[in-house]
């Protein structure tokens, strides 16, 4: 009978709190060494506890398998989620959701537009190879990805973006002084206004300096921060395209 | 080596001969160009070093000097000597007086191109001098300890700390590493320069810098004294300074390079022309300094099928094979690439990796192959992956693989911790000896899964390596063949810094390098 006001973990009897730790610390590997390793997972609130495996690594660092009960417990019933507002999806996830609900590719231009040098933000998102093990919207099958690249001028963006018949168009600003990105931005907005393109297309900005309310309130659908990769962009993008009918 | 998959030798030499084709129409192009980064590495083979006030690299400010005047295609070696023969100054007190706009190489008369040459070639040789010195260093350390015969373990640190990742080195020695790779920190192929000192930030791995090298060159020699093994260092001689990092790793004495021909073009969007220009330098370093370069198909697989397009991965050695022949690297320095990234549901899947492996064995039977492990199928499920890389492990050690590098359980978690790759060593050195005599036990069923998915796959390599040739490299590459990536042959990042050679350009490490080679060994 599980007890789900009490919930521990399960090793080969219920309640029984068994877990399994593995770690380096940077000592020795003597009994000294091992007595440490026990008394930093007591320190965890584990009991019981066995110290399974102690292997050097070199002089001063040893690693240990350890295993023991856990003496904490949750109260599963009372664990509330919060329910998700826009699915952040995967790869695979993203291009299946592209199949079923738009039935072609997207076509998304990105571009670090005006004096902006710095391509690491747009390349990040954009690169086939992506950025720290999260792949680049150049390797998903069912976007067709075009990176203009940096220093690109708002004019020759909303041009390239019209011959290219874009969808969803994304600005990076990385390094700006005295806001510059601002007034970038801004322009960008307002000649795609007055081209009358910009309820054709899914307008999304990011940077470092930029969050989702700077973006909202300079006229974007999005805005995307550090830590940000290519599947948060994209997830947005293709359910903002369905929401909106294009 | 007796073939055990009674490969189609007609296919292999006519293969061979395409990709020749190739290489050489592509090399008349690369003649007739120079470009930045080339001139920059030039510079600092004369001996140009250091920053100004503001952080630039005197190379750079040379060269953008040159660029300024539109001198570039005239060549830095041409303009440095000119200045150095006026003046009586070495190159780095010309970089220097360039820097505060106390020199401007424009307002010095042309001398006699004889003496130019002359004093440019004394100059050019104390650097090539010091890298032949490396080279017989190294040769004298792998006398003194002996070099193993089985595949070499590689491991990476990336923590973005050069002080940090020597910790981290030099555990790795004492589990067992042969080669440690240094991993760049994200973006540094696209910086169009390289950074300067020590450094201790970085994110997801360490800035190149020559003052890193060196460190990180004396932590492991004298690790290595310690352990009784020379170790190797690797680095990445790719992106927009390709030639530059060779000649620092040269300097510096590394052993071994990541250097693909086509990489940078595919997958980091660098100018097509810009990078054929510049791995030809980087190639012609590297050969003569002995140092092993690794090439990068394995990337192929991991944006495109790894049953389906194994085939462009063959196409590609051939390709690097040739590249790498012109700038006079030989066969035993040319770690081409391939990786075991076949999906973990495929059935026969293993089999399929055999030969793959065995194949590139056979084909190039005295590169030193490297072969990477499984990232593509890596879940996060870490005792799944320690399986994965078991497997790995076994088809190197079955097909004679040399560069091996080590899988992590922990890929697509995080960059490893030193007890991940404890673990990666472990495992390896376990099968490794427990299989150490299989390969010669076994042959492979004639006309079997084996052999006949080495038929398939070399002669569809075959196939568009004359369709390469028909079209050319720069077609090619624009039509999308390779990973499934279309470049433009006048887009992606560099291009404005390749341009024609005047009249009276000379590089005058070129014929130094190519003739004073690993072979005279």
């Amino acid at each position: 009978m599980i007890d789900y006001n009490n919930i521990r973990p399960y090793g080969d009897t219920a309640g029984d709190g068994k877990v399994q730790l593995s770690f380096t610390l940077p000592v020795p590997n003597d009994n000294k060494g091992r007595e440490t390793a026990k008394t930093l997972a007591k320190k965890m609130g584990l009991t019981d506890l066995n110290v399974a495996h102690s292997g050097t690594l070199d002089a001063g660092f040893t690693f240990y398998v350890v295993y023991g009960s856990v003496t904490h417990s949750v109260d599963y019933a009372a664990i509330q989620v919060q329910a998700a507002t826009g699915d952040i999806m995967d790869m695979d996830g993203i291009n299946t959701y592209i199949r079923e609900h738009i039935r072609r590719k997207v076509v998304i231009v990105g571009a670090s537009t005006g004096t902006d040098a710095h391509t690491v933000g747009i390349d990040a998102i954009m690169n086939m190879k992506g950025f720290a093990g999260h792949y680049g919207l150049e390797r998903y099958e069912m976007i067709e990805a075009h990176n203009l690249g940096s220093q690109v001028t708002n004019d020759d963006f909303i041009a390239k973006a019209k011959e290219l018949n874009a969808d969803v168009l994304l600005v990076s600003q990385t390094v700006t002084q005295k806001d510059i990105h601002i007034t970038n931005l801004t322009e960008l907005v307002e000649l795609l206004e007055a081209d009358g393109l910009r309820h054709k297309v899914i307008l999304i900005c990011g940077g470092p300096r930029i969050g989702a309310e700077l973006a909202k309130e300079l006229g974007y659908d999005a805005g995307f921060g550090q830590g940000s990769f290519s599947e948060d962009v994209a997830s947005f993008a293709v359910q903002e395209m369905v929401r909106r009918n294009m | 080596m007796t073939s055990k998959l009674n490969l189609n030798q007609d296919h292999v030499s006519q293969a061979r001969k395409y990709a020749k084709n190739v290489a050489d129409h592509t090399q008349n192009f690369i003649n007739q160009h120079t470009t930045v980064a080339t001139e920059r590495a030039i510079c600092r083979l004369l001996g140009i070093n250091g920053v100004d006030e503001l952080d630039v690299p005197l190379p750079n400010v040379v060269v953008q000097h040159l660029v300024q005047h539109g001198l570039l295609a005239s060549g830095a070696a041409l303009m440095l000597g000119n200045a150095m023969l006026a003046t009586g100054l070495s190159p780095q007190e010309i970089a220097e007086k360039i820097s505060c706009d106390e020199l401007d190489l424009t307002a010095i008369p042309m001398a006699d191109v004889a003496a130019i040459a002359d004093i440019i070639n004394q100059t050019a040789a104390i650097s090539v001098d010091k890298i032949y010195q490396n080279r017989c260093h190294r040769n004298a350390m792998l006398e003194k300890y002996g070099d193993k015969t089985e595949p070499y373990l590689y491991v990476i640190v990336a923590t973005g700390n050069i002080h940090e990742d020597i910790t981290q080195a030099v555990a790795c020695v004492a589990q067992g590493a042969d080669i440690i790779a240094v991993i760049r920190t994200t973006g540094q192929s696209l910086l169009d320069y390289v950074p300067y000192g020590a450094t201790t930030e970085g994110f997801g791995g360490t800035y190149a810098t020559q003052e890193n090298f060196r460190l990180m060159r004396a932590a492991l020699d004298a690790a290595g004294d310690k352990a009784g093994r020379y170790i190797r260092l690797c680095n990445y001689a790719s992106g927009l300074c390709m030639p530059e990092i060779a000649a620092m790793g040269a300097v510096e004495r590394l052993d071994v390079m990541l250097n693909d021909a086509l990489y940078g073009i595919l997958f980091r969007d660098i100018n097509m022309k810009r990078t054929i220009v510049d791995q030809y330098f980087s190639r012609v370093i590297n050969g003569f300094a002995g140092i092993i370069i690794n090439t990068g198909e394995d990337n192929y697989l991991t944006t495109a099928d790894a049953v389906e397009e194994a085939h462009t991965v063959l196409t590609s050695q051939f390709l690097n094979e040739q590249f790498a022949l012109a700038a006079g690297l030989p066969p035993e320095q040319m770690g081409l690439g391939h990786a075991f990234e076949i999906a973990p549901d495929v059935k026969n899947g293993f089999l399929y990796e055999v030969a793959q492996a065995q194949m590139a064995r056979e084909i190039f039977p005295q590169a030193p192959l490297k072969y990477m492990p499984p990232t593509k199928f890596m879940t996060g499920d870490i005792f799944k992956g320690a399986v994965q890389n078991a497997l790995f492990n076994a088809v190197s050690i079955m097909t004679g693989q040399k560069i091996h590098l080590l899988g992590m359980l922990t890929e697509a978690i995080h960059t490893p911790f030193m007890s991940d790759r404890a673990q990666a060593i472990d495992s390896a050195r376990y099968i490794f000896n427990t299989m150490a005599d299989l390969a010669d036990e076994i042959e492979f069923k004639d006309g079997g899964i084996i052999q006949s998915r080495v038929a398939d796959v070399l002669a569809k390599a075959c196939d568009l390596l004359a369709q390469i040739d028909k079209n050319n490299l720069f077609a090619t590459l624009e039509q999308g063949i390779f990973a499934g990536i279309k470049r433009g042959r006048d887009a992606g990042k560099g291009l404005d810094g390749v341009v024609p050679k005047a009249p009276g350009y000379f590089n005058p490490f070129i014929s130094m390098m190519l003739e004073g080679g690993a072979h005279n060994d």
